[in-house]
């Protein structure tokens, strides 16, 4: 009797043990959320006083809270001006889209198992970047005006990716049959790409190549609500299937004896991956590097479980595209440099650290 | 008490026939071996009762027909245990087991989940690996959790895919006692491909013989397992030692072309 007990007490010893080394386990993920918030926060302070006209921090905090609590704070017309009218909508551009575009990849890298899944990788950003040049160069497009451009690289991406779709349905939904299929995609809308730039008279030529290092310059609010309204449709889904990506990295049989829906769950996830990252590049040009390397050095922080590694992707996400757009603006200012030939700069170094230094397995 | 019962059921891969026309029962707390040369068809079965595959005729889980069944309730019945498993993200043994709780979960981990999944760790011995990468761990160890993450689903049914395959004596004797112990003291049923015939017969309360694709002989270990039926079934020429609890099969020598003689 004496003995049941002690060992029954053993037991629940083991496995309070085990629970409580589990939650300090996802502790240090949430604590990694928590701080990446912060960065973010702090990050956008300091670029908000990036540029010609001096503001302090603490004029930029005034600024920006006068306009939500005005009983509290109160900031001068031209500080207002200068964060609400000129920086913020850029700064707030850039977390979007780094967020963004970081999620679209992780969800990507996760559903197709595979480490060089990105919108790159998949068509979506060369199709955006033909839609573009066909606007440049031809003046073609779905839409007219203002947003020709515009209308025509979301159009484009997300035929890239219904187009994959396509052909990966035809051989079966698996990683294999989609990436395959979307590198064929991007080849194909390159080419279409650098037809229209061979047969281009140099000015088009020139926006052309300009559109496509990616940029947070043409930003507004209207398209930072845009970008903002896909991101938290499409965001929730994400998060919630993040147990489903989990399973379906064990394999796609195992996924479905744990009772995912692999193929729906395949689909839905990707073209909400793929609809978001068309919203963004639509605005910004072809930023690449983000979404691929987002989530690998997210990964080798947090791990692979998805529940953690989707908000974390794209806090990292943010924090890389704001801080590489803040040093483009200032490292030789007054020019401003294309923010897409940052990211590559700055992230790769960065990555290639960690990647060096990394005691196991992250992938 | 029948848990599955599967009647005519047919599986083919394209044009190429795999099971054909298949009636099988698989009753509570009974461990059911299921031994077939290469190719006879045995995961494909394993798949097609986990409804991985889509077979033809009809498969009723504890009366219900599987197709009217959605994969999140089959998920709570079955339990699948594949061969081998590497997962692409890495994840600790905590996490891989966790993932067995997917079919009542939505985001969230109860407390409950997590109880669960401290008991599982803690009956099969796996606590000092809980946090360790399951990418990492040796091919006896991964076995475990397997079975750990679909002990977690709490099924009715545990289907194993050769779970002996790469293992070392220790660690066969270890998962395959493991199955054994859960499927009485739980009243599961297990069902088990396996190569090893000695094993299936010792394990086994019921052993199924697949020969190209169709059920050759089923039955008590004891009864089914002779000279004859090794001959046919395998090619092989064997002595059949009886004087154990279980028949315990030495191998002789392979003939030419199977069911020579």
């Amino acid at each position: 009797m004496t003995m049941t007990i002690s060992m029954t007490k053993d037991r629940e010893q083991t496995r309070g043990r085990l629970k409580e080394e589990y939650s300090k386990f996802v502790g240090r993920k949430v604590l990694f959320i928590t701080g990446s918030i912060l960065i973010i926060v702090a990050l956008a302070g300091v670029a908000a006083t990036l540029g010609s006209a001096n503001l302090s921090v603490k004029e930029v905090y005034t600024a920006i809270l006068a306009r939500f609590l005005p009983q509290y704070f109160h900031s001068t017309w031209f500080s207002e001006t200068i964060v609400w009218g000129l920086r913020l909508h850029r700064i707030i551009m850039g977390i979007v889209a780094g967020m963004g575009l970081a999620i679209a990849g992780a969800a990507m890298q996760g559903i197709l198992k595979n480490p060089l899944a990105s919108p790159f990788t998949l068509g979506i950003a060369s199709a955006a970047g033909f839609g573009a040049s066909l606007a440049i160069v031809m003046g073609a497009g779905f839409v007219g005006g203002e947003y020709l451009i515009i209308g025509n690289a979301f159009v484009f991406s997300l035929l890239a990716s219904f187009t994959v779709y396509g052909l990966a349905k035809y051989k079966g939904i698996t990683p294999e049959t989609m990436i395959l299929a979307g590198i064929a995609i991007m080849y194909l809308f390159s080419a279409m790409t650098s037809f229209l730039q061979y047969v281009g008279q140099s000015e088009q030529v020139q926006e052309v190549v300009f559109w496509m290092m990616g940029s947070l310059g043409r930003s507004s609010w209207e398209k930072v609500w845009i970008v903002t309204a896909v991101t938290v449709v499409c965001l929730p889904y994400l998060l919630l299937k993040s147990w489903d990506i989990n399973a379906m990295g064990a394999g796609d049989e195992t996924a479905k004896s744990l009772g995912v829906n692999v193929e729906r769950t395949r689909v839905i996830c990707m073209m909400f991956a793929s609809l978001i990252t068309a919203a963004v590049i639509c605005f910004t040009g072809t930023i690449g590097f983000i979404g691929l390397v987002a989530p690998h050095i997210t990964r080798m922080v947090v791990g692979g479980d998805h529940r953690f590694l989707l908000p974390a992707s794209a806090l990292v996400g943010a924090v890389l595209l704001l801080g590489a757009d803040s040093i483009a603006r200032t490292i030789l200012a007054p020019v401003i440099l294309p923010v897409g030939i940052m990211t590559s700069f700055l992230g790769v170094p960065f990555f290639i650290y960690l990647f060096l230094r990394r005691r196991k397995e992250f992938w | 008490m029948v848990k599955i019962t599967i009647s005519d059921l047919s599986f083919s891969y394209r044009s190429r026939k795999i099971l054909d026309d298949l009636n099988l029962e698989i009753r509570c707390s009974e461990v059911l071996g299921l031994v077939g040369p290469n190719g006879s068809g045995k995961t494909t079965l394993l798949k097609c009762i986990d409804r991985i595959l889509k077979p033809k005729g009809s498969l009723l889980l504890d009366g219900r027909e599987i197709e009217e069944m959605s994969r999140q309730e089959i998920a709570r019945f079955i339990g699948y245990v594949p061969q081998s498993s590497t997962s692409s993200n890495s994840a600790t043994v905590f996490d891989t087991v966790l993932m067995g709780r997917r079919p009542y979960m939505s985001w969230q981990v109860g407390e409950s989940d997590l109880d669960k999944v401290a008991e599982i760790i803690d009956l099969l011995d796996l606590e000092d690996l809980a946090m360790k990468d399951f990418n990492e761990l040796s091919g006896g160890q991964k076995q475990k959790v397997l079975i750990a993450r679909a002990i977690c689903q709490e099924p009715q049914v545990l289907l194993l895919d050769e779970p002996t395959s790469n293992l070392d004596m220790k660690h066969q004797l270890e998962v395959l006692e493991i199955v054994r112990d859960l499927v009485k003291e739980k009243g599961i049923s297990a069902v088990m491909a396996i190569h090893d015939l000695n094993l299936a017969a010792r394990f086994g309360d019921k052993l199924a013989v697949l020969l190209d694709g169709s059920i050759y002989a089923a039955g008590d270990p004891r009864s089914l397992l002779n000279k004859e039926l090794i001959r046919t079934v395998y090619g092989v020429e064997a002595l059949v030692v009886k004087d154990l609890d279980k028949p315990y099969i030495v191998p002789l020598r392979s003939l030419n072309g199977r069911g020579a003689g």
